[in-house]
């Protein structure tokens, strides 16, 4: 990067990178769709920026625009983005190339999707220091293989080697950070990079990229929906609302004293370690989010705002107000130095604690094996996958139970032979003192199906495309016989729409005009359509927006202690689960590791795994001190399990086990007080010692 | 690799086999015989001669054992008349029936003997076969850079003029049978009287009465020139450029979309090598298999080429055959298309893997 080089040289005390007042723009057919609006923040060197915000706030339109990759729609209308002192909203194509991929890198949120099936990874990887610096082809897979190192992939010379499909998704990312590191670029743009990865791999990637951000100098704009995330990444804090940013300021600045009605709102939707489904529900924000090009006039809050004042906040564009006394802290709000902000919320309202009935649900001993051809040519040996292995458990009327675990550790295996997609290989499952173990869908009646629905984890594949979302929701009801005529089965599914809090227009709407939060809520008002009394949850809220996951939240709830549901959570984040299940199940690789109540298995002692679970998830609270455990490589394949325990792999314990007991059998179950059950061969005597790995430090 | 070539040549030789056995059984229905007794014999045969002549000749029995003999797994019919002259499937009348083989079918490399060009079969065709194998070649060599060329131009910027033009273009030209197309290009330019050939006439181009292109290729078959040999070609590559060059677009335009091309431009990758680099293997996935389909469909495309300007090739043979009852030509022509069908189904398998490292061969 010599030959277009600045005319003036950068100075390093000037920020990085420094965004004034951007707009931008996407221009269809019918209208011009504002998706940025007088934007500002300011990146210094060194330092990481986090962009949080709903989906549709505009936080992924601003790091394109960084990068001047908004499609042929996509404008800037107004402001500048200064990088190093230079506007790239004026610079020519060829000159951006340049920036692009050396100055700037972004890394995405699919690592899969984001990376060339077609060419080796090595290839990728070099053929960026091969555009940029000029280097030969030799040069630069050295570099290739010494920054895989770098980024601490096992077997480095066999990875530059593969294709992306052979790495697990833990790896893509990492060669996608790779490769974002492969120029040492002074801004690295995160979007979302760990969404689609599990907690302790998203562990270990968040641990990478603040390493690397340190040893490298490195800026970083990080944009993440996840508060925790950003709280454990970043310095700095950007909230965006409604392509708006509406509070920006020092990470714990803004989380202890905030000073914006919607940060403030954001906070309160969120699972924190102490709220409690009954007597500390969430609060979800009222309303809806508003379309780009029905936004109200004046503050873009108001019309779901608390302290919302006619007249005042709605008569003109709000501009952004400094916090005196502060690092940098701005507020869009008119009424900041009104409002009381230590003023707990005031329509909070205590639930009832919904009654737990009778055993709907009995699985015992259920296994679930699949089996696979072995050789590469379809023959050679069949090889067995143990999807589930001895599962035994009860769900009663009216109860929460959480299935935790990682990809891969069969939660969802079990939610296909409860639905009866697939049958059990032997056990059995009691429903309602009906055996249904090996009755296939096709095969239960139309009550068993409807009683028993399913909310599925990707909202994006679950709706037919070509099918209006009232139709599905009305089809869903005609299958199970609810209603005399269709203006009934229409009333129902309106209900339903406002149910699930989407604007009753959406019935016409075809799902690829919605977003996946939407979709995912169409999905839920399919899933109860029939008045099910037990529902399987598959991952239902690890798609949408924190504010939406407490809507959703609450309505799951709602519904269920109306109707008693029985409601199987199957989920990876642990703060929700913490909320609102009665109780937990942590699986890993088709095992029962840990069951107990929410409580026992939230606090010592915990199964090694749940233990490492606990720590690798984020919680955005400044008082919560976690111990940091991060496991060390990726979950073994089902495929080839290890011999004995199958966590010994990973496990910081297995020295405190004599004898190499882990590598041979695999534990029996431990029945501690209270009927809380732990898979481990550690002793009573070491499992009592264990501290816990979340404190609320002392106020 | 090796392994899946051997079982995928297994089911083709089963597929090979069924499929011939239902022509076989096609064309050896009992009408198709009488007509072939009546023809080979005499027009005013009695019915009763003409059961005589197919008993006589072979052609009664199970069609198992028929088929059997023309595959070459049964022995050869032998038929003794009343004079004491023995008659065979292996051996001419007159010869001596003991040296002659007992086998003799498609296995042992005896085809049969056409019964409209009195000759072999594999005499007439091997010849037929070279010539349309010329004109095949000449086609490909036009229709998939052309069709690729254009695919991948008008996909890489959807939506853009050059799009626009380009898939116009295409669309019209795969909407244009070769019977129609044919017939255009031999009035535009291939016409004394019509067409540009009488203008460039006018301006002493050409000599009067003379055209720009011959409309017969017959020449062809002994020298292939670019006037006698572009008519055909043309016909038969207009069709599959417009077919292909869409399939191509679609699957460029599709590819262009993706994140990873994304990635890559935001690597700072110039656009150039964005297409060449990162799009155009992806691209071209999806068209390597119309491609590979395209040479069965060259097969009957030739039958329509080869009629319109009389080139005797293997699409012309068939014609032939079919409309002269000449079964053992006509068996012969379904095994070469037969063998073209799997052989290049085989290859689009094979080099679908090679472009796309995520399928594995099982």
């Amino acid at each position: 990067m010599t030959a277009l080089a600045p005319d003036t040289p950068w100075d390093p005390s000037q920020p990085i990178l420094e965004i004034e007042h951007l707009s931008i723009s996407f221009f269809t057919r019918m209208r011009e769709i504002p998706a940025v609006m007088d934007f500002s923040c300011t990146v210094m060197a060194g330092e990481a920026m986090g962009l949080v915000g709903e989906s549709g706030c505009g936080k992924s339109t601003v790091a394109l625009g960084v990068m001047r990759e908004l499609g042929k729609n996509g404008r800037i209308v107004k402001g500048s983005i200064k990088f190093k002192g230079r506007d790239l909203a004026q610079m020519s194509d060829e000159e951006l190339r340049h920036i692009r991929g050396s100055e700037i890198a972004m890394i995405y949120q699919e690592p899969m999707a984001s990376l060339n099936p077609a060419m080796k990874v090595g290839a990728q990887l070099a053929e960026v220091p091969m555009l940029h610096s000029g280097m030969s082809k030799d040069e630069a897979w050295k570099l290739a293989r010494q920054i895989v190192a770098d980024v601490r992939l096992p077997d480095p010379d066999r990875i530059i080697n593969a294709y992306p499909h052979q790495l697990s998704g833990g790896q893509q990312q990492r060669i996608v950070i790779a490769m974002a590191l492969m120029a040492k670029p002074a801004l690295l743009i995160l979007d979302e990079p760990t969404t689609a990865l599990d907690v302790t791999v998203e562990a270990g990637i968040v641990d990478l990229v603040k390493e690397l951000g340190e040893k490298y100098g490195t800026s970083m704009l990080f944009i993440s929906h996840n508060l925790g995330l950003v709280m454990d990444v970043c310095d700095r804090i950007c909230v965006m609302y409604s392509g708006e940013a509406v509070e920006t300021g020092n990470v714990v600045e803004v989380f202890d004293e905030m000073r914006h009605p919607y940060t403030q709102a954001l906070f309160r939707s969120i699972p924190l370690p102490g709220a409690d489904k009954n007597a500390r529900p969430l609060i979800s924000i009222p309303g809806n989010f508003p379309l780009p090009h029905e936004r109200p006039p004046g503050c873009n809050f108001g019309p779901r705002c608390d302290y919302f004042q006619k007249g005042r906040c709605d008569a003109a564009d709000v501009p952004m107000f400094p916090v005196p006394g502060s690092d940098r802290h701005e507020t869009r709000c008119l009424r900041w130095q009104e409002i009381d902000w230590e003023a707990p919320p005031a329509k909070r309202e205590i639930k009832q604690k919904a009654e737990i009935g009778r055993v709907v649900l009995k699985m015992e001993d259920l296994r679930k094996y699949y089996s696979v051809s072995g050789g590469a040519f379809g023959g050679g040996m069949k090889k067995v996958v143990k999807a589930n292995e001895t599962l035994s458990f009860e769900a009663r009327e009216g109860e929460t139970l959480a299935i935790v675990g990682e990809s891969g550790c069969g939660k969802s295996t079990f939610a296909k032979v409860l639905m009866g997609l697939e049958t059990a290989t032997s056990g059995s499952i009691m429903l309602f003192d009906e055996n249904v173990q090996s009755t296939p869908i096709q095969k239960r009646n139309t009550d068993t199906v409807s009683q028993v629905q399913m909310v599925f984890q990707n909202p994006f594949d679950t709706l037919n495309p070509s099918m209006s979302v009232g139709r599905q929701i009305i089809r869903a009801l005609e299958i199970f016989n609810y209603g005399k005529s269709d203006a009934e089965r229409h009333e129902r599914m309106l209900e339903l729409l406002d149910l699930v809090k989407l604007p009753r227009a959406f019935a016409e709407r075809m799902p690829r005009q919605l977003s996946g939060g939407q979709k995912q809520r169409v999905g839920i008002a399919r899933a109860f359509a029939g008045g099910a009394k037990v529902v399987v949850a598959d991952e239902p809220v690890s798609a949408l927006d924190v504010s939406v996951q407490a809507a959703v939240t609450d309505l799951l709830m709602d519904i269920q202690r109306e109707n008693k549901t029985t409601l199987l959570f199957i989920s990876h984040d642990l703060s929700i689960v913490r909320y609102l299940s009665d109780r937990v199940m942590v699986m890993y690789l088709g095992h029962v590791v840990e069951m107990g109540t929410t409580d026992q298995v939230f606090s010592p002692p915990y199964h090694p795994y749940t233990e490492a679970l606990l720590s690798a998830v984020p919680i955005a609270d400044t008082k919560v001190i976690r111990k940091r455990i991060v496991l060390e490589g990726d979950i073994p394949s089902a495929m080839n399990p290890p011999p004995g325990c199958p966590f010994q792999t990973r496990c910081r314990w297995k020295s405190q086990v004599p004898g190499g007991l882990c590598e041979r059998e695999v534990p029996p179950v431990q029945v501690l007080e209270g009927g809380h059950q732990i898979k481990c061969h550690l002793s009573r005597d070491i499992l009592a010692q264990m501290e816990p790995v979340i404190k609320i430090a002392a106020e | 690799m090796g392994l899946f070539v051997l079982r995928r040549l297994g089911v083709m030789l089963l597929t090979a086999i069924a499929l011939t056995f239902v022509v076989f059984y096609l064309t050896n229905l009992q009408p198709n015989l009488e007509k072939l007794a009546r023809t080979e014999g005499s027009v005013r045969m009695t019915e009763e001669a003409v059961q005589d002549w197919i008993a006589q000749n072979g052609h009664s029995g199970s069609i198992f054992m028929r088929y059997g003999q023309w595959l070459g797994v049964v022995p050869g019919w032998t038929y003794t008349d009343e004079k004491g002259q023995m008659r065979g499937r292996c051996f001419e009348i007159g010869q001596d029936p003991t040296a002659a083989p007992t086998y003799c079918g498609l296995l042992q490399g005896n085809w049969g003997y056409s019964t409209f060009f009195k000759t072999p079969v594999m005499d007439s065709l091997g010849e037929k076969l070279a010539a349309t194998g010329w004109l095949m070649l000449a086609v490909m060599l036009v229709m998939v850079p052309t069709s690729l060329l254009l695919g991948v131009l008008s996909g890489m910027r959807e939506g853009s003029a050059t799009d626009r033009t380009l898939s116009t273009f295409s669309i019209a030209s795969t909407a244009t049978p070769e019977y129609v197309s044919g017939v255009v290009l031999v009035a535009l330019f291939a016409t004394a009287a019509t067409g540009i050939s009488p203008l460039l006439a006018e301006y002493g181009l050409i000599e009067p009465k003379k055209t720009l292109f011959l409309a017969s290729a017959t020449s062809a078959m002994d020298d292939i020139t670019f006037w006698n040999f572009a008519l055909p070609v043309m016909t038969i590559a207009l069709y599959g450029i417009g077919y292909i060059a869409r399939m191509t677009r679609a699957s460029m335009t599709e590819v262009m979309t993706q994140q990873y091309i994304r990635t890559a431009r935001l690597k700072g990758v110039p656009f150039r090598t964005v297409v060449m680099r990162h799009a155009l293997r992806n691209a071209l996935i999806a068209p390597f298999t119309v491609i590979m389909l395209q040479f069965p469909w060259l097969l009957n495309g030739v039958v329509i080429v080869e009629s319109l300007f009389n080139y005797k090739g293997f699409g012309w043979t068939l014609v032939q055959a079919a409309s002269n009852n000449d079964i053992p030509l006509l068996l012969a022509c379904s095994v070469v298309a037969v063998v073209v069908v799997l052989l290049t189904q085989l290859i689009s398998d094979i080099g679908y893997v090679f472009l796309n490292p995520r399928i594995r061969l099982a």
